[in-house]
């Protein structure tokens, strides 16, 4: 075995792979974050649990402003419409893949395009 | 018609049953079924990692080759979802996904427990990680995270509308994050136990079609394990990039 055939030694490798990589990343540094490929049916269970969870986080927090202030139904009443609205909010980022960010700003530069 | 004793129940598997009572004051601290679990899923994953990355051969075996996987897995996550600020997290976020994951394939062995089929255990899971993501978003950003429940974009007129909204968003994280674990592995082990409860109803002669139905089931099971977990995890990163990045 002559010394030509020996293979590169694992620091080179490991520099060269570096090197690589840092390429890779100033070249397209907003590849943006990859969602995941949710079947119809994860779809519809993930928005159906969105839904649900911030219309009982309103009303759980009406009831307790209502206990709190003795407004009896009105907090209530007035969490559960700002929880259903937060509710379509989020099935809205779910569904038009801004993710769960909250606000309307987005990471990436085409999605905030079409707001 | 008899009523059938509990045992018999497809929801008998959820039972929680103290081995160890500890009690603790008027506080309950037994060490249970759920406990032991995971206390084996821990030592199973710490098990699996640092005896496949005992050799650390340069060409791995096939053990060390699945620890690699899944440290670049989840190094790939945190890299695509966060990119280089959440190096710093890694840590955490490897634990998560891999006490999950054990957590739900533990459960699909027989007569084990599935502590993730508990909202106990997973809303604790989640609040963790909503709480350490909020203390994130704070410490790096100090009073100006909370620019994060205004919206761009909006009328200042419809400003008091929409913060209540954007912050009942932000609170109902935890819930669906939790609710989205808990319901997949309940509702998948359930129906696991009612296929098999038809078995043994229909008897030799009418028991293949819900046997068949049962394994088919169970390589879904084995499915909505690791996505579950991958879900969980990935949206874990999103609210850490969101917290780091604001917006």
């Amino acid at each position: 075995m002559t010394k030509k055939d020996e293979p590169p030694s694992l620091n080179d490798l490991d520099a060269r792979l570096r090197r690589a990589r840092q390429r890779e990343a100033d070249e397209n540094p907003s590849a943006g974050p990859v969602r995941p490929r949710l079947s119809g049916f994860g779809l519809a269970f993930r928005v159906g649990i969105e839904l649900v969870a911030a219309t009982a986080v309103g009303v759980g927090i009406g009831l307790l402003v209502d206990r709190w202030l003795g407004t009896k139904p009105w907090g209530m009443a007035l969490f559960f419409v700002l929880g259903s609205g937060a509710g379509v909010l989020n099935v809205y980022r779910a569904v038009s893949g801004i993710g769960s960010a909250v606000g309307y700003r987005s990471t990436r530069q085409d999605e905030t395009d079409q707001d | 018609m008899a009523a059938a004793p509990p045992e018999d129940s497809p929801l008998h598997q959820f039972v929680i049953q103290p081995l160890v009572p500890i009690h603790i004051g008027n506080v309950d601290l037994s060490f249970t079924n759920s406990s032991l679990f995971m206390v084996v899923a821990a030592t199973l994953v710490t098990l699996f990692l640092t005896l496949g990355m005992r050799g650390e051969n340069l060409v791995p075996g096939r053990f060390q080759s699945m620890a690699e996987m899944s440290y670049e897995f989840v190094a790939g996550m945190v890299r695509d979802n966060v990119g280089s600020a959440g190096r710093k997290y890694f840590p955490f976020v490897f634990t998560l996904f891999m006490f999950v994951l054990f957590g739900n394939l533990l459960g699909l062995l027989p007569y084990s427990f599935t502590f993730t089929s508990h909202i106990a255990v997973t809303a604790a899971l989640a609040l963790v990680v909503i709480v350490g993501v909020t203390v994130v978003g704070i410490a790096k950003h100090g009073l100006h995270f909370l620019s994060f429940f205004v919206p761009k974009g909006v009328p200042a007129a419809l400003l008091p509308l929409m913060i209540p909204i954007e912050v009942i968003s932000y609170l109902s994280r935890p819930v669906s994050l939790s609710i989205r674990l808990f319901a997949n592995m309940m509702a998948g082990h359930t129906m696991l136990k009612v296929f098999a409860g038809f078995v043994v109803l229909l008897g030799f002669l009418g028991g293949w079609a819900p046997l068949a139905m049962d394994v088919a089931l169970t390589a879904f099971e084995l499915l909505v394990a690791f996505l579950q977990a991958y879900v969980f995890t990935v949206l874990t990163c999103i609210y850490l990039n969101d917290a780091i990045h604001l917006h």
